[in-house]
């Protein structure tokens, strides 16, 4: 395949087609491209671009939530973009994106591309009505790289709006290779396992889990993730019946979700099991999520549930190796069978407020799973990584933090059922604030039936 | 719309200040303009001239928007549906929310009173003492930092680490790394969590206004007890009062309006504080009071309607104070 377009692309040059500019932004990203293959990975071609046709001069803006110093990967995967269609691509972002944005849509003064990471941010705007639907080419892509769940959440009331662009994922444990295996301890493939270790660990004297919660005024998300996990795994739960939880077909009180809170608070309200290194059950809510898991590789804390992008937390002076073998590392938090695979992640979408021609384009190529190895690449070459996506055609070579390769894995198998991070699509009444509030009043000591009842009381009635 | 365009690079931006500069100088040249022709015809009318930019600028910038709140605090969470006082009942039925009041009772009870009498003491015990403007410095000193700023130092003062009973051989002590807690350990007790247990955390909460606020109060109050007339002490002194007796009827009664104005200046800061809250807790553990309830209400759980009912009651709840603190005032400057 590669080899066809680049023999393509040097008849193009031969033959003298295309504008003069077109050409030599061509053949400047040619170059790019020949080094890039020199360090083992797949060229840039602008054959790719070539249905996009010749964009010079005209301009696409991206507003994103993501800043400096993940920012920097974004810029460099447009770069090809730019240099073989001749369009300008630029980006900005703040960190009060998912404020800005809703007022920048509703003032008619919205980007032409936004990266918004939550899908119930991407229902606000398209409400709006200032959002467009994607191009069929978006929508063929997603079909082939991402499959039906990631198309649902980038689909508002049967339109399909917006591709899917990173993800992470959530259903992770962080643990201690080393000190699993000085041990003589397992990775657990079941839930049950994952109970046994537990109590293993607790009977050498030690408590097993570290939590922490505290993350300002989001305090108590991490438990929320917990639970959604946990609703995944329980028996009688599941994906269909976390669906209903999320969509509000089920009552947020009724049994499954009830069952689903008990089972995290058989670890995290457990005072043999909690908090490794901080203290008893109520330290889980003042310690901040981020110190929370800092005991993994210094032995004080010996598992630790917490999403993919927990790596960048670990300090960079050389005393932590996050590897298979290393000294932090993490394992899928398993279901209820080995054969059961729920993942819980998030991510985010692009969303075009134009259907000017240039804008559907690079809408296009953002869904491509060249764009998704590009930004790969860029991602292993400027922040050491970080960066995944649920696109199909990423190809495991072009990262290089094994946590990457462990969530791409993850996601890429087969029996993988991949669920969007339930507050994140619940009403905000909801989502960003009971369930959190709740939550922390729950690990403090409210009963579950309590928590549980009041979430469903703030639930808006609709 | 293209100013706003054109503000995105540096040119840009120059550009559109010297244009904003130009724009205000041009609209104070036609008022001092317009009040040169007034000034033939009479006083009245050049005042109202004078006058007309606040005011235009006062109806739309606080009154319009005081307007659309009250209106909203009678819509649903969406702002679409009309539900009248509804959310005014949710406030004061609702478990969740009548916690944010107690606590919003207790900050504005608790805080000036204490915050005043440790001023108030302080303000006569350095009064001709040896050193009075370092003491008087050290305590003013918190005024200068931001709320911000202090919750975070407050924060670390209240941190939290476990402490391990029996050590066993060989284990290392958690060291403590909040400074209250550093302290009752080596006093041998054991460290508390002091912003989780309700309602309690709200007095730990208060501690850093108070810390904050009585420099103020002794700064005020120092000024007022400097101006107390000599003669009246002396007069006093020369009667043979005691200490006590010199303040309970001579020092008190004469800055009594100004104990007024402090009193009532915390107390509008403790109705409206929100940093504080935000910074140290985010309103979890029961420590959420209305200003901080209403940003939560507002822009994080989506329900404008609800948010704005509490941004109403907060208003209603400053009235009485004002009204009594400009009555104050009044009645000194009447003297």
């Amino acid at each position: 395949m590669t080899s066809i377009r680049r023999h393509r692309r040097s008849a193009v040059i031969a033959g003298g087609l295309g504008v003069a500019l077109a050409l030599a932004a061509c053949s400047s990203g040619g170059d790019s491209g020949g080094e890039e293959s020199s360090s083992g990975s797949t060229t840039t071609d602008c054959a790719d671009f070539e249905s996009y046709g010749d964009l010079t001069g005209k301009t696409v803006t991206v507003y994103s939530g993501i800043v400096a110093p993940e920012d920097q990967p974004y810029v460099e995967s447009y770069q090809p973009f730019e240099d073989c269609t001749g369009a300008t691509v630029e980006y900005t972002s703040d960190k009060n994106f998912e404020q800005q944005i809703l007022v920048q849509a509703q003032a008619g003064s919205a980007p032409d591309i936004a990266i918004v990471p939550q899908p119930g941010l991407l229902q606000q705007l398209v409400a709006t009505g200032k959002a467009v639907a994607a191009p069929d080419e978006v929508a063929a892509n997603v079909d082939e790289f991402w499959g039906e769940d990631w198309k649902a959440y980038g689909t508002v009331d049967g339109t399909f709006y917006a591709a899917p662009s990173g993800a992470s994922v959530k259903s992770l444990v962080w643990y201690n290779p080393q000190i699993f295996e000085a041990n003589g301890w397992e990775v657990p493939t079941t839930l049950d396992e994952l109970a046994d270790l537990t109590a293993t660990i607790a009977e050498s004297g030690q408590k097993p889990w570290c939590a922490g919660i505290a993350s300002g005024e989001a305090t108590g998300w991490p438990i929320t993730d917990w639970m959604e996990d946990m609703v995944l795994r329980v028996s009688d739960g599941g994906p269909d019946v976390y669906d209903q939880w999320v969509n509000h077909e089920i009552a947020f009180n009724s049994e499954v979700p009830t069952a689903a809170l008990d089972a995290v608070g058989d670890y995290l309200k457990n005072p043999d099991y909690v908090n490794a290194g901080f203290g008893d059950v109520n330290s889980i809510a003042t310690t901040t999520f981020q110190d929370a898991g800092l005991g993994i590789p210094q032995g004080t804390c010996f598992l630790h549930r917490m999403a993919s992008f927990y790596a960048s937390n670990f300090p960079t002076d050389g005393s932590v190796t996050v590897a298979e073998d290393g000294n932090a590392y993490a394992f899928y938090l398993p279901g209820e069978t080995a054969d059961d695979k729920p993942v819980l992640g998030a991510g985010e979408f692009n969303l075009a407020f134009s259907d000017r021609p240039e804008v559907q384009a690079f809408q296009t190529y953002l869904s491509t799973d060249l764009w998704a190895n590009t930004k790969a690449k860029a991602s292993s070459e400027i922040t050491s990584g970080g960066w995944i996506s649920a696109n199909k055609g990423l190809d495991e070579a072009n990262l290089v933090n094994p946590i990457d390769k462990l969530s791409v894995e993850i996601l890429q198998d087969p029996n993988t059922v991949f669920r969007f991070d339930g507050s994140d699509q619940m009403p905000a009444a909801v989502g960003s604030n009971a369930f959190w509030k709740q939550a922390t009043n729950w690990i403090t000591g409210q009963s579950t039936a309590d928590t549980l009842d009041k979430i469903e009381a703030a639930w808006p009635a609709s | 719309m293209h100013l706003a365009v054109a503000a995105t690079t540096t040119g840009g931006k120059l550009l559109t200040m010297v244009i904003a500069l130009l724009a205000f100088a041009a609209v104070v040249g036609i008022i001092l303009f317009l009040a040169g022709l007034a000034e033939r015809r009479g006083r009245r009318q050049t005042a109202w001239l004078f006058l007309a930019p606040t005011l235009v600028l006062l109806l739309v910038g606080l009154v319009y928007p005081a307007g659309r709140t009250v209106v909203r605090s009678l819509y649903d969470a969406a702002g679409s549906q009309f539900i009248g006082l509804h959310n005014y009942l949710t406030i004061f039925s609702s478990d969740e929310q009548l916690v944010v009041l107690r606590n919003t009772v207790l900050w504005v009870l608790v805080t000036p009173f204490v915050a005043t009498v440790i001023g108030l003491i302080y303000a006569i015990l350095v009064d001709g003492a040896r050193g009075e403007s370092f003491a008087k410095a050290l305590i003013f000193l918190p005024m200068a930092i931001s709320f911000v700023g202090a919750s975070i130092i407050w924060k670390f003062v209240y941190e939290y680490r476990d402490h391990i009973e029996n050590l066993l051989p060989g284990q290392q002590q958690i060291p403590q790394i909040g400074l209250l807690n550093q302290v009752i350990v080596w006093l041998g007790g054991k460290p508390q969590q002091f912003l989780i247990d309700s309602p309690w955390n709200t007095f730990f909460l208060i501690v850093v206004m108070i810390w904050i606020q009585a420099g103020f109060a002794m700064t005020i109050l120092s000024a007022s007890i400097k101006a107390i007339p000599a003669e009246m002490t002396e007069a006093a002194r020369l009667d043979g009062v005691g200490a006590f007796e010199m303040f309970r009827f001579i020092t008190l009664p004469a800055i009594r309006p100004t104990v007024v104005v402090v009193l009532t200046t915390i107390a509008i800061g403790c109705l409206k504080v929100f940093d504080i809250i935000r910074t140290m807790t985010g309103g979890s553990f029961g420590t959420s009071v209305v200003a901080n309830e209403f940003y939560t209400q507002s822009f994080s759980a989506g329900n404008q309607g609800l948010g704005a009912a509490l941004a109403v009651l907060l208003f209603i709840l400053v009235v009485p104070i004002i009204v009594y603190n400009v009555r104050q005032l009044r009645a000194s400057e009447g003297r």
